[in-house]
């Protein structure tokens, strides 16, 4: 390989990274900033350009009386609400995907095909269009600004995701597993359960981490179907977001939200390099 | 195989997603025959004239969804463009790999609305880094009040956020690959480029495929970006259909009208895809 060619390639890699890494180096310093930093104009480096201030960071626990945020109610719902929404995804998905995978279904006109279409043609479906009824709905059930009632709009945000990545990871698991165990003497439920389960950990994992991103970075629904008694994340912040922003602790908040799943895109890389997602995401 | 216990396999998560959707789409459709509005709230019957208003009587829909064409088959593009040139260069042996694999995965794990608002700091036509930079050459661009810029910045902030997922599919199909064409091919004496051309892009070519369609879906919906950055603006310059549907159904409280419009949009979207999958097979996949 030329020289040419390789300093091509690791300025374009640098480059990229440069880009992907610019905005939470800005929040990073924003973050210490104050008001006095943040209105006179863009400054960088702490000491040299400002002087940096720990208000931004404190901010995230004191309560909205004291001119806070109150960061860490909405951080532990939005890990409640996403995990139980990942979680009944992957439960329902998962059954459901190993039936499409394994099974014939004919009813009328309808094959296998269809219904796993049906499933993941859930995803066209803007969160706007379902918004309103949904808003209508949860009302009647009394549901509105519960937790509970989030997780149910969860459940259909994201076990097409579930649904999705499980029907290719099953299909490339071999029929030979399922068909010794029935010819051990398992029945259908032992087959799957103590057979083919746990072969699928790899898939099942990365079902999973997919549909915790998706859940924890959703915006819409938890904006529109929760008001005060239940707040996320996202919508806590996005709250901040007024004409007078207090931009240090909005950085700080944003940096704190989003550190959670930084720690996924350790884990989403280790199973790349390993091979186990290329099973799973076809 | 075939067993009688299929089905407890398969309805318990069909059944709960039927639950919770069947409801909202049957709803939506009746809305959609109401003139259902802040003023008259209640479920009344006025046949299709919602409908007839949205042919005959609302460019700006039209404009709209125009406007979000434009902006995810653009950003689309780009994200496949960059995310399989990255794939390729973290691909094979590279310093600091893994580093860099981690690093170009970790947009898309970050809160989209959040990142959002990071980024119009970062854009603030007066205080942001952006223009501090530009104002070296004494230029201060309106990167969100101006209606071509805000356009830009609504599309490089989607590259930003969603370029991984491209990156993640295609680098996982990479990975997949078989190894005896590339034996083959590098005993034949092919180049890099040729490589590439003959053998790379059309293994992956169903794996591409699939990661535009789902990138394409992913960008339809196109929302929190541009109700934080822009709130669609200036004027209409960067509003998308999701965003209209927002603005007459929750701003404007045209229940029966937004759902006409919903429902509108989703016949297209459903439509449109299915074309571009079938476009998408035939340019791609040669020979077949």
């Amino acid at each position: 390989m030329s020289l040419f060619y390789s300093t091509l390639k690791y300025l374009a890699v640098t480059l990229w990274s440069m880009f992907v890494i610019a905005p939470f180096l800005w929040a990073l310093t924003t973050s210490f900033k104050d008001f006095q930093s943040v209105t006179s104009g863009a400054t960088y480096i702490p000491w040299v350009d400002f002087e940096p201030t720990l208000d931004g960071w404190r901010s995230l626990f004191k309560s909205p009386a004291q001119g806070g945020i109150a960061i860490v109610e909405p951080f532990f719902n939005s890990i409640i609400v996403t995990a139980a929404g990942s979680g009944i995804s992957i439960i329902l998905g998962t059954l459901a995907a190993y039936s499409l995978s394994r099974f014939t279904f004919r009813v009328g006109p309808i094959r296998n095909g269809d219904i796993t279409f049906f499933f993941i043609s859930q995803r066209i479906m803007p969160p706007v269009v379902l918004s309103i009824p949904f808003f209508i709905m949860l009302g009647k059930l009394g549901l509105l600004d519960t937790l509970f009632g989030l997780v149910l709009v969860y459940v259909v945000l994201l076990m097409p995701i579930a649904v999705w990545i499980m029907v290719d990871f099953f299909n490339k698991v071999p029929l030979e597993i399922d068909e010794t165990a029935l010819i051990d003497g398992c029945n259908p439920y032992q087959a799957f359960f103590k057979v083919v389960l746990p072969n699928s950990v790899p898939g099942i994992i990365v079902a999973g981490m997919f549909c915790m991103i998706f859940g924890w970075t959703d915006f819409f629904f938890a904006f529109i179907l929760t008001f005060t008694e239940v707040q996320l994340l996202p919508v806590a912040i996005v709250a901040l977001n007024s004409s007078i922003t207090p931009w240090w602790s909005l950085s700080a908040a944003a940096l704190f939200s989003v550190a959670p799943l930084v720690v996924v895109a350790f884990v989403v890389e280790r199973y790349l390099s390993k091979g186990n997602l290329s099973g799973a995401l076809k | 195989m075939n067993f009688k216990h299929k089905y407890m396999f398969l309805l318990p998560g069909l059944l709960v997603l039927l639950a919770i959707l069947i409801f909202p789409i049957g709803f939506t459709v009746r809305l959609s025959l109401s003139s259902w509005d802040s003023f008259y709230p209640g479920l009344d019957f006025i046949g299709l004239e919602n409908y007839v208003r949205l042919f005959t009587d609302d460019s700006r829909f039209w404009e709209a969804f125009g406007r979000l064409s434009l902006l995810s088959l653009t950003t689309v593009f780009l994200q496949y463009i960059i995310g399989f040139s990255l794939a390729l260069l973290v691909w094979k042996e590279i310093r600091f790999q893994r580093l860099f694999r981690v690093l170009f995965l970790i947009p898309m794990m970050t809160t989209p609305v959040i990142m959002t608002v990071v980024w119009r700091t970062v854009f603030h036509e007066s205080l942001g880094p952006v223009n501090d930079f530009f104002s070296l050459f004494g230029m201060q661009p309106l990167w969100l009040s101006s209606e071509i810029l805000s356009k830009f910045t609504v599309i490089l902030v989607e590259v930003w956020q969603w370029t991984p997922f491209m990156f993640l599919l295609l680098l996982a199909g990479l990975l997949s690959l078989p190894k005896e064409p590339y034996l083959a091919a590098s005993i034949d004496g092919a180049g890099p480029v040729r490589t590439f051309v003959y053998v790379t892009f059309p293994l992956m070519a169903p794996i591409s495929i699939g990661a535009i369609i789902i990138r394409l879906i992913e960008a339809s919906k196109i929302m929190d970006t541009v109700y934080v950055l822009t709130s669609g603006g200036p004027g209409t310059s960067t509003e998308t259909s999701s965003f209209y549907i927002f603005i007459k159904g929750l701003r404007e409280f045209q229940f029966g009208y937004s759902a006409a419009l919903s429902i509108t949009y989703l016949i297209i979207m459903i439509i449109s895809f299915t074309v571009i999958a079938k476009i998408l097979v035939k340019l791609m996949v040669r020979g077949k």
